[in-house]
């Protein structure tokens, strides 16, 4: 792998450009790895990094069926904080964070992670009840977030509607400094070229149509390039995390539903933050591009389709509007869909399973963008060692059966 | 916007209706007889298809009565919808 810097920058300035390499190989498949990676989202490629750089593994493939990072590594709205409430949670959010911090030199790659602080808004006197819980759990965690009054909140976010006699007045709002946005596409883009220099092999167009087993261990998948044969296979497809338990004979505690999300028109820049809102449920942040990027809620019914119904933007854009009255003749650019794997708690699942040498990870709903290196980090892990992180440990399957929930719906800062 | 067509009511826009979820899921009659793992796949586990899918739907805003409905998720067309049978928790079988 050629290192970027500012020298080959220029050295290919003066090329025109015409001689970058290739940043990762497209290889045919092998007929057998050490450990197999279904999904190549952000997760699954920031697990196959991690085997190959924390865990020594060399001959790793990562299996996607379309192209990498074309799921919902694509199609989210790029926030990253770690502002959770329960203790479990907040500790692998932060570790993912952490990662975060330092990606970009890592990865030399530039993933473009700006930590222009998130605000979740309070609007009612339990949401403030719950801000100030929430922060002060997070601090107890380590992580730092503080409870900001309005009169601040204005100072801050000049063009927000801070008027005491909209319907749900802004009461105050939780801030997490450390947070932000990332590029979604150069996540996806930066871990595979760094998991492809440590030899993972990444196979796109490669679509896992069974999972083979001996016995309860895992042997290899059927794939539509043929069998390929692991004793390891770790499957982390989000929206499809069902399909795939499915072939594996397990039942998984997952509905998968549309989450559509929407940009505007580019505009000079008006918002150097993120806003949340989780009364009047919207979220919104302006791209560098100077799109204003703007995520709605799920549609409530099941769908693989990655598109949903028109009145769910029109709720969305309807909380947006009453935040930021200035955006109202914002005309919107470009909509879509992704397919979220969404579970009972809110919380992933990253787990072994009933068949040996079979991991999954899934669950993470509407906000799995924020996890994608501890999630790989902690994913890796326990592939390699056939058994959790303490970080995941408490997120495994069996939590459904045991009871011991990680009960983040509405806690979240946002509802899930 | 999905089109839904009541039994009851006919064809009405979507945000007339609330969804309910998988079909056919019935409350075990012993409880107390279920070991956590039957419990926690009654509570829990769903078969999340990608294709047909029998689900429950109420038509809050119209008639206030739920039915089942069988759908395809990935192209989100309904190929039928139906009356709940009486005594059944949208377990028509």
């Amino acid at each position: 792998m050629s290192r970027y810097s500012v020298f080959s920058l220029l050295r290919n300035a003066i090329s025109h450009n015409r001689n970058w390499p290739q940043a990762w190989r497209s290889p045919a498949p092998k007929p057998a790895y050490d450990a197999i990676i279904v999904g190549g989202g952000g997760h699954g490629l920031a697990t196959a990094y991690y085997l190959a750089k924390e865990h020594g593994l060399r001959n790793i493939a990562v299996l996607e069926k379309g192209w990498i990072g074309g799921g919902n590594t694509g199609r989210n709205t790029t926030i990253v904080r770690s502002n959770y409430l329960w203790t479990e949670a907040a500790q692998l959010y932060e570790k993912s964070l952490k990662l975060w911090e330092g990606l970009s030199a890592e990865l030399n790659f530039n993933v473009m992670f700006s930590q222009r602080g998130v605000y979740n808004l309070g609007h009612t006197l339990q949401d403030m009840r719950d801000i100030e819980r929430r922060v002060s759990a997070n601090r107890l965690n380590g992580i730092d977030a503080e409870v900001v009054s309005p009169a601040e909140i204005a100072r801050r976010i000049p063009y927000l509607n801070m008027s005491r006699t909209s319907r749900y007045p802004i009461l105050g709002a939780s801030f997490q400094g450390r947070g932000g946005v990332a590029r979604h596409d150069a996540v996806a883009w930066g871990f595979a070229r760094a998991a492809d220099s440590c030899g993972v092999d990444i196979i796109q167009q490669c679509e896992v149509v069974g999972i083979r087993k001996r016995g309860d261990e895992v042997c290899g998948v059927e794939t539509t390039r043929g069998f390929i044969a692991s004793k390891k296979v770790g499957v982390v497809v989000a929206g499809h995390a069902s399909v795939l338990a499915g072939m594996a004979g397990i039942r998984l505690p997952i509905e998968s539903h549309p989450l559509q999300a929407f940009v505007s028109e580019p505009l000079k820049p008006v918002l150097d933050t993120v806003v949340m809102s989780n009364a009047v449920h919207g979220y919104i942040s302006q791209s560098d591009k100077g799109e204003l990027v703007i995520g709605a809620g799920i549609d409530a019914y099941n769908g693989y389709g990655q598109r949903g119904s028109f009145h769910t933007i029109e709720h969305a854009m309807a909380a947006i509007i009453e935040l930021f009255p200035i955006f109202s003749r914002a005309r919107m650019l470009r909509q879509w869909g992704g397919i979220v794997d969404v579970s009972p708690d809110a919380c992933p699942i990253i787990s072994k399973t009933p068949v040996r040498g079979l991991y999954f990870n899934c669950g993470w709903g509407t906000g799995g963008f924020k996890a994608t290196p501890g999630s790989g980090w902690v994913f890796a892990h326990t592939i390699a060692n056939d058994a959790p992180h303490e970080l995941n440990a408490a997120f495994d399957l069996a939590r459904f059966s045991s009871g011991a929930l990680i009960d983040e719906h509405g806690a979240a800062a946002v509802a899930h | 916007m999905l089109i839904i067509d009541c039994p009851y009511c006919g064809e009405r826009d979507e945000t007339e209706f609330s969804y309910g979820g998988e079909a056919g899921i019935a409350r075990p009659q012993h409880p107390e007889s279920l070991t956590d793992a039957e419990w926690a796949d009654y509570l829990f586990m769903r078969s999340n298809p990608r294709g047909p899918h029998r689900e429950l739907w109420n038509h809050a805003q119209g008639c206030r009565r739920w039915f089942v409905a069988v759908r395809d998720t990935v192209t989100y067309r309904f190929s039928e919808t139906a009356a709940l049978q009486a005594g059944a928790s949208g377990d028509a079988e």
